[in-house]
């Protein structure tokens, strides 16, 4: 055992627990139910803070925190495999920020029996810090059902227009993509001969002997289009929007914002470092579906009047540029998809926050009903904006999406330097329905239904219930962007460790 | 003859060593007795000592295990004793146990004899558990039939109502048909095996180490074939696998709901028992069977599947479901041939859609209302507002059986893919994973149903909440479901317990 790998392990169990504590919290009533959900969210960030402080490996780029812990499926080689390592850390650290401002504002909001909402919450928050924290491939797969469970339920139950339908398609989309990957997880496991699901023991093995090409071959596109369908791969990306559009914020928050990367995630420690053949043989077609996020969903998100689908879309659209990244092979580029992960995570999490906030305001997301909202609400206006331009990745280095952007533009471009070109008509995309947006939403006069609803509810700015959630995310967002080497230091040296991802960088 | 011959037979009888299966005959005669005995208001206690009596029994076996030198053969050859068997055996007293709760809940509300069903189910439990341990087509045969004609009387128990008596009607006729095609290969394969032509023929074919020592010096035997073709037939009916899975839908819906559990659960299992042991049997004819079975396990899961989509009536989903399950578990013992963990794989399987299906079932008994052959989707609307804790249930049973993690039936379901992939049946790991995806849709539709539209019309909540008919929940029956509900929970994170009993730790 580790020093401090009880850090790793409170920070998944305790949120678990209290989950089933905020159901019987209920019978001491709503403020009872708030603090013990808050708490549940706020621990896990504050292990993970101290976990990013202490995080110090034996070896430059290792695992730290590892614990080992027999469950009971031995017999295939499955064991509660937890540690971190330079790419996992910033990631679990962000799935706390994120998980603690989703529970704050979800705390607070009038959702119908709060108690239930809070429990789902909580089992995503403890599956979503598992996902990151396991080195067992399996367990890795299993927090991130976990976690994905509820967010079915709270769809279905909690959502707003289309649940029933969006609930439904989401299941079965991404049931489809678990299943596919799970089928490629065991296809590694059968054909490495390892014994083993764990992550540290596969690589080893695989290092001494190669999997076949035609193994690696189908394992990978297996691996491929299961996690491709899970980040909203074009062109399986539609559930994505619909369920986004449909989601309550907070647990929209929590699956954009976090469990979404599982899959990228899942490509960048798992598939391309186990089978890095299959990986060149499958390059050509993730530059090309990648482009098509990009670009032809890119336009979508420029058509959209409505701002929740509108957020969707981008967020669909940004996933093209970490397939792009991933696509490079290199310690660039894929560091680059991390950091951005990282942004792009706090930042969509944000959004969804936002526009949710707009709605209470304006009683609809339609942007054209808006309008002329910053005069009345000047602070709401100076986080969208903020969070919009990150969003864009526009506003030079303040923020910690323009160094994720960076480096995948730069590795892109000495991958394929054509690539560049599409990204930059990305980039201007990207900025007219930004821009667009904070346009119609905040600027110019007010519109006539806007002034309409005005007369029965009354416009006001921020309060500070809904400020902290914010301002939690913002400054993760600041200080990665002021600091980025407090992450990329330990990510590059995890990255080096990667003969695959190495190796693209001597080229 | 053989007066020598009959002390040698009985000689190996170790009656001990079927002590439980005989403490449940006495126990189902007590029961009778009891019901003479016992004044008319007293009679609500002997169902409870029904209960009692199997627990009772399940913790001698549990503890007991298989501590006396009592693996092997035993009655001349007609039940061999080994780990699976034994964990058949525990397997098949966990579901009697929970049909009897069911059956507390359902008979309650009927003003029909109540001690008979508990009765005719302890008979048909301990042939069952006979059955998961025969050696010899005899036993096999005369434990199958005493459990079949037990269900027979299950089935059509509820005999002032039309569908459960049509529901008896045909399993009657069904299931006399499937018994005939059992009893004609058994004879086809005593036939063959005692031909003294032939190289390895015996007196007493119908031991199956007898038969199966016949079986590999003739593997091309055509009247053998044929013989293993009608059992296997036999059993796929028993199991509800593809093409003999005809009466499932219509006897599920008619019988009272603890038969409908018993069916799907113990008689599935029962013909999962047998197809594990005969498949060794017949492993020289190998080349034939894997197949065949290959082929039916993939109809056997796209047709439950795909039938099930559009159903709305929830015991004939709960069947139709039920089929596609059988299709599983026909993959683990297909990969049972070169995997040699795939059984184990086959009984996690089996435990976690146990605690599943009770749990749905549970439900259901809580809200059945007067027919309970008509409980359909729509029953369950606002069930998660009117009952928390049922709703609960349902889902986490619903969930496992869907094969969601983090429950038991995920484990089992994943157990059995790896397995499979291992066997390197690719193709039909293809077809189960389509069958998963396909079944998400209509148990999806159940949670819908109980959960999704509750919350619809917030504004009708003053309307009062009517009380769902029949939902009693006392405290057996909380403690039940949340024995299954917690089951389930605990074993899809912490697999130690099952693992170790599987293991025959």
């Amino acid at each position: 055992m580790n020093e401090f790998s009880s850090l790793v392990q409170y920070s998944i169990a305790v949120p678990l627990f209290l989950a089933f504590i905020t159901l019987w919290a209920k019978n001491w009533g709503r403020p009872a139910v708030q603090i013990v959900a808050v708490t549940g969210f706020a621990i896990p960030l504050i292990l993970a803070l101290f976990a990013w402080m202490l995080y110090n490996p034996a070896e430059p780029g290792g695992y730290a925190f590892v614990s080992d812990l027999d469950t009971g499926l031995s017999l295939i080689g499955i064991s509660l495999h937890l540690g971190l390592n330079g790419v996992s850390l910033p990631l679990f650290v962000m799935a706390a920020t994120v998980g603690l401002a989703a529970g704050l504002y979800a705390a607070q909001s009038k959702a119908e029996n709060l108690h239930r909402y809070l429990f789902c919450l909580l089992v995503m928050q403890a599956g979503l810090m598992g996902v990151f924290a396991s080195i067992d491939i399996f367990f890795f797969y299993f927090f991130h059902e976990l976690a994905l469970i509820p967010t079915f339920i709270m769809v279905g139950i909690w959502g707003g227009r289309d649940r029933n339908y969006a609930a439904m398609k989401m299941t079965i989309y991404l049931t489809l993509g678990a299943m596919l990957s799970l089928v490629g997880l065991i296809a590694i496991y059968v054909k490495s001969g390892a014994g083993s699901f764990d992550l540290i023991t596969l690589k080893a093995h695989l290092a001494q002997a190669p999997l076949a090409e035609s193994i690696q071959n189908y394992a990978f596109g297996l691996l491929l289009f299961g996690f491709g369908i899970l980040v909203s791969l074009w062109p399986l990306h539609t559930w994505a929007p619909l369920g986004y559009g449909a989601a309550p914020s907070s647990a929209a928050m929590l699956h954009a914002g976090v469990l979404k990367k599982f899959g990228l995630y899942g490509l960048i420690q798992v598939a391309i470092p186990l089978l890095p053949n299959g990986a060149s043989l499958w390059e050509r077609w993730i530059v090309w579906l990648a482009l098509g996020n990009v670009l032809i969903v890119g336009f979508i998100a420029m058509a959209q009047k409505d701002l929740k689908q509108l957020i969707g879309y981008s967020s669909v659209m940004h996933m093209g540029y970490a397939f792009l990244g991933i696509a490079a092979m290199s310690v660039l580029g894929v560091g680059g998809v991390v950091i951005m992960m990282v942004a792009h995570g706090l930042t969509v999490a944000l959004l969804f926050m936002l526009s949710t906030m707009v709605h209470h305001r304006t009683q609809t997301f339609e942007m054209g009903e808006m309008g002329g909202l910053a005069k009345k609400a000047p602070v709401l206006a100076a986080f969208f904006v903020c969070a919009m331009m990150a969003s864009i990745g526009l506003p030079g280095p303040g923020l910690a999406n323009f160094w994720g952007e960076l480096s995948i533009f730069l590795a892109v471009y000495e991958f394929k330097n054509w690539l560049i070109f599409a990204i930059v008509a990305g980039i201007v995309i990207s900025a007219i329905y930004g821009l667009r947006a904070i346009a119609s939403v905040f600027l110019g006069g007010e519109s006539d239904e806007f002034v309409e609803s005005q007369k029965e509810v009354s416009v006001v700015d921020m309060s500070w219930s809904e400020r902290v959630p914010a301002l939690i995310l913002i400054i993760l967002l600041f200080f990665v962007g002021f600091f980025p080497k407090t992450i990329t230091e330990s990510l590059y040296d995890s990255l080096e460790l990667e003969p695959v991802y190495a190796k693209g960088d001597n080229d | 003859m053989p007066t020598e011959y009959l002390q040698q037979i009985a000689e190996s009888n170790s009656w001990g060593a079927i002590g439980p299966e005989l403490g449940l005959g006495i126990l189902a005669l007590l029961l009778l007795g009891l019901e003479i005995l016992l004044p008319k208001v007293a009679h609500s206690v002997i169902p409870r000592i029904a209960v009692i009596g199997q627990l009772a029994i399940l913790a001698s076996l549990l503890w007991g295990g298989m501590s006396d030198a009592t693996v092997g053969e035993a009655f001349g050859g007609m039940i061999r004793f080994d780990e699976t068997g034994q964990i058949f055996r525990i397997f098949f007293l966990i579901t009697s146990v929970f049909v009897s709760y069911l059956g507390m809940v359902s008979l309650d509300r009927k003003t029909l004899p109540q001690i008979e069903y508990f009765h005719i189910l302890l008979v048909v439990t301990a042939a069952l558990m006979l059955l998961a341990q025969a050696n010899h087509f005899v036993m096999l045969f005369v434990a199958l039939e005493t459990a079949t004609v037990g269900f027979y009387i299950l089935v059509s128990y509820f005999r002032d109502t039309v569908v459960s008596l049509e529901a008896g009607l045909k399993y009657l006729i069904m299931g006399a048909l499937s018994s005939a095609i059992l009893l004609f290969g058994i004879v086809l394969l005593y036939g063959a095996g005692s031909n003294p032509a032939l190289m390895g023929s015996s007196t007493d074919p119908m031991n199956f180490g007898n038969l199966s020592r016949f079986l590999s010096a003739n593997p091309a035997d055509t009247l053998g074939l044929l013989g293993m073709l009608l059992v296997l037939s036999g059993i796929a009916f028993k199991i509800g696998a593809f093409p003999f899975q005809i009466w499932v839908p219509d006897v599920y819906q008619g019988a009272p709901i603890p038969t409908t559990a018993l069916l799907a659960i113990g008689s599935k299992a029962a013909g999962f028992a047998m197809l594990m042991r005969l498949v060794d049997v017949f492993s020289p004819l190998g080349d034939w069977i894997y197949p065949l079975l290959s082929a039916l396990a993939a109809l056997t899961i796209l047709f439950g599947n795909l039938a099930a989509l559009t159903q709305r009536n929830l015991k004939r989903l709960m069947g139709l479901s039920g089929v596609s399950h059988a299709g599983f578990l026909m993959l683990g013992v297909i990969a049972s041939r070169t995997v040699e963990w795939a059984s184990t794989a086959v009984m996690f399987y089996l435990f976690a859609y146990l605690l599943a299906s009770i749990a749905v079932f549970a439900v259901l008994a809580h809200i059945e209302g007067t027919s309970d052959s008509e409980l359909s989707l729509d029953d369950l609307g606002d069930l998660a507002k009117r009952n928390g804790f049922l709703g609960l249930a349902l889902a986490v049973g619903i969930g496992s059986l869907a094969g969601i993690p983090p429950l038991a039936g995920f484990i089992g379901k994943l157990l059995i893919f790896v397995a499979a992939f291992q066997a390197e049946h690719y193709g039909l790991l293809g077809v189960a994973v389509v069958g998963v995806v396909i079944s998400i849709y209509y148990y999806f539709g159940v949670i819908k149903a109980a959960f999704f539209e509750a919350w619809r019309f917030s504004e009708d909540e003053e309307q009062g909440e009517e009380p769902i008919p029949g939902a009693r929940l006392g405290f057996f029956g909380k403690l039940a479901i949340v024995a299954v509900v917690a089951g389930t929970i605990i074993i899809g994170f912490y697999q130690g317990p099952l693992s170790s009993l599987l293991a025959g730790g």
